[in-house]
């Protein structure tokens, strides 16, 4: 009797099937170690804090200030949370395991950043009001805050997992992520922070949203080829 | 192993690290002529014949310097994002030394570009720094050059870091046109068109020539750095092969 | 060429500055058992994650089915097994979770016998249990579940044996040579004696040569 396994068999196995695999994976382990999940969210409600503390704390010049700095304190904490997405799969083996499957990498690697996203950036989409309202931020620019960063938040955790993936195998990557990582996030700050501010002044928010939007498709489409070769290639040594 | 080798023969012959040597100590001299006559040649011609400009007097001579410097940063980014792709693709231990000699250098030219422009914003805007698109978006790739120069030092095993550094540098270029297209943009967004070095209709052939001349000069000087960071990193790479013992005995 | 499941030639690796195995050349076919053998250091793992694709640092050719292995990863992958230095398990997952992920993961495991799987590697009632609140051997047991599960020819083991006690390893041989018995292939390292009634053929990294029995 030979041994094989054909592609035939594969018919229990789909693509969509090992997605959604994964991100019920990605979930029990995010909900069953608590305190991973309300550390970024501490960080970024303390560095929204820091501004006022650091600089002034009037009214009239938090509120220029609200804009950026609710969007510079979601990047700092997406960046943050990035060094763990691989590092436990790394230290345990199952990343080994995981390069080693003969389904494609593209579809793994997507739904892991998306679940990771779906439990820090979209979690800091939701609190983005809180620190709108500490920093003054006019109601009106509220809505333009959430979809800015609903938009903006999964290009972040796309681009951060690249560099998490350049930077798994090695021992204390985490600061070294955030110098890889963050002058590819300065075009998404840039059409973030403008985007709430043309919401604060009453203009048209599409076109800012729309260039999100791009970003985050050629993201989709791009990070997940960039993270797969960097994952095999920093488990190759 | 049985490849499809679609690329010229001398696509191949480049991978020997040997014959890399060879070759590049061959043309070593003959470009620092080069880089040498047109630099000397070139600064002398930009400081003394070329005129002085109408609005910005004699500090606007500087654009000699930071042009090239800016062209040369953006070029050898370029370059090592080429080199890096070729390493992936064909496995080629030259292409990653090709990236690894190339980032400094690189970096380098960045950071002259910054200094230049600071030093011609001084007189002129009466500040060291701006935010102008150009600058910022200068600052932006020297960063980049940071990063893949950390992460290649940071990986211990060479090939890996070679590999992981070339990755960077890929999604780096692929990054730089929205990079300096959003920060273009942010820039009218916060600042009138403010005058920026050459944002000026037609520049006159006693200006342009002199910058060519250094313009070439530069690349010749970059391709000099280049071959020579090559070949150290070639010796130390192959250090342990038969032609380099050689090599090193005769010394 | 055509029988052999795969074959290495020429195999060249090198770390920080020793070369660990040189011209190294060998072929599996089915129903082979493969024994690596060398002192600690001597590159077995190593040797290990490049036959099974992990590690791309070395020179040299590896065939699979007598095609070069890059040109059929995903083949390649489909039938293999590799069992790494670490043992692969989520702390934090139960038994059950793991091995359903792998099933997901891949197309050679078969997620209905998961529970019969646990209970041959002893795990039996276990099943639900957090992995941290197992010893490491028994973790390590969940990984070799797989060994159960798995429908795919060549098994790739890195020190199987390890925190399994006697009676454990004598299982596992059991199902090693069933294995091979059914046409499957092992290339595996361990400290331990193999007590296996079979054909084990052994290749000596001490000596970069292969030698068979």
């Amino acid at each position: 009797m030979t041994m094989q396994t054909n592609a035939e068999d594969l018919q229990q196995q789909s693509l969509s099937g090992l997605f959604w695999a994964t991100c019920r994976r990605e979930y029990l382990l995010s909900f069953r170690r608590k305190s991973d999940l309300v550390n970024p969210l501490i960080f970024f409600l303390m560095v929204a804090t820091l501004f006022p503390l650091g600089v002034s704390p009037e009214p009239g010049f938090l509120a220029q200030l609200a804009p950026g700095v609710v969007w510079v304190a979601a990047l700092l904490a997406t960046l943050l949370s990035m060094d763990a997405l691989f590092r436990s799969d790394y230290e345990d083996g199952s990343l080994e395991q995981l390069l080693l499957s003969p389904q494609p990498l593209f579809v793994v690697v997507l739904a892991k950043v998306l679940a990771h996203w779906s439990v820090t950036g979209l979690a800091l989409t939701l609190m983005a009001p809180l620190l709108g309202v500490m920093l003054f931020l006019p109601a009106e620019g509220m809505p333009g805050l959430m979809l800015s960063l609903l938009l903006g938040t999964p290009t972040l955790s796309l681009m951060g997992a690249i560099g998490a993936a350049l930077t798994v195998g090695l021992r204390k990557g985490g600061v070294l992520i955030s110098l890889l990582v963050l002058p590819l996030y300065i075009p998404v700050l840039i059409f973030g922070s403008s985007a709430v501010q043309a919401a604060v002044t009453g203009l048209d928010l599409g076109g800012y949203l729309a260039l999100l939007g791009a970003l985050l498709a050629l993201a989709l489409g791009l990070a997940p080829l960039a993270i797969s070769a960097a994952l095999r290639i920093s488990m190759s040594s | 192993m049985a490849e499809k080798k679609w690329m010229p023969r001398w696509f191949y012959q480049l991978a020997s690290p040997r014959w890399c040597y060879q070759i590049t100590g061959k043309l070593l001299p003959w470009f620092a002529l080069a880089a040498g006559l047109l630099l000397i040649g070139g600064s002398f011609w930009a400081l003394m014949f070329a005129p002085a400009d109408y609005q910005q007097g004699n500090s606007f001579r500087i654009i000699y310097l930071h042009v090239p410097s800016a062209i040369l940063a953006q070029s050898a980014y370029m370059l090592m994002a080429v080199a890096g792709a070729v390493g992936l693709i064909w496995k080629m231990k030259v292409a990653d030394m090709v990236l690894k000699s190339a980032a400094p250098i690189g970096a380098s030219m960045a950071v002259l570009a910054l200094a230049t422009g600071a030093i011609w914003g001084k007189p002129t805007w009466g500040s060291w720094w701006v935010w102008d698109a150009r600058l910022t978006s200068m600052l932006i790739l020297f960063f980049l050059y940071l990063g893949v120069m950390a992460l290649n030092s940071a990986i211990e095993n060479e090939s890996t870091a070679a590999q992981a550094s070339a990755v960077l540098s890929l999604v780096g270029v692929v990054n730089i046109p929205i990079i300096k297209y959003s920060v273009e943009w942010w820039n009218t967004l916060h600042q009138p068109a403010t005058f920026t070095l050459t944002e000026k209709p037609a520049m006159p052939a006693e200006m342009w020539v002199p910058l060519l001349v250094m313009v070439i000069g530069f690349y010749c000087f970059f391709a000099v750095s280049l071959m020579m960071r090559l070949r150290n990193e070639i010796v130390w790479r192959e250090r342990r092969t038969g032609w380099v013992r050689e090599l090193l005995s005769k010394q | 060429m055509s029988d052999h499941l795969l074959t290495v030639q020429n195999l060249f690796c090198e770390r920080d500055d020793r070369v660990l195995f040189n011209r190294l050349e060998f072929a599996i076919s089915a129903g082979e058992i493969v024994q690596i053998e060398g002192q600690n250091g001597s590159g077995k793992t190593t040797l290990l994650r490049i036959l099974s694709g992990l590690s791309r640092n070395y020179e040299g050719d590896i065939f699979w089915r007598g095609t070069p292995v890059s040109e059929v990863r995903e083949d390649f992958c489909r039938n293999l097994l590799y069992f790494g230095h670490q043992a692969g398990v989520k702390a934090v997952l139960s038994p059950q979770e793991n091995l359903r992920w792998y099933a997901a993961l891949s197309p050679s495991i078969d997620a209905a016998q998961i529970d019969h799987a646990l209970e041959q590697v002893g795990l039996r009632g276990f099943e639900d249990v957090p992995c941290h609140s197992l010893s490491a051997g028994q973790n390590r047991r969940v990984s070799l579940a797989r060994l159960y599960l798995s429908r795919a020819p060549l098994w790739i083991l890195d020190e199987p044996f390890t925190a399994i006690d006697k009676r454990g390893v004598a299982a596992k041989e059991a199902l090693l040579l069933r294995h091979a018995q059914q046409g499957g292939s092992v290339i595996l390292t361990t400290h331990h004696e193999l007590a296996i009634h079979g054909p084990v053929r052994k290749i000596n990294l001490d000596q970069c040569a292969g030698t068979s029995s």
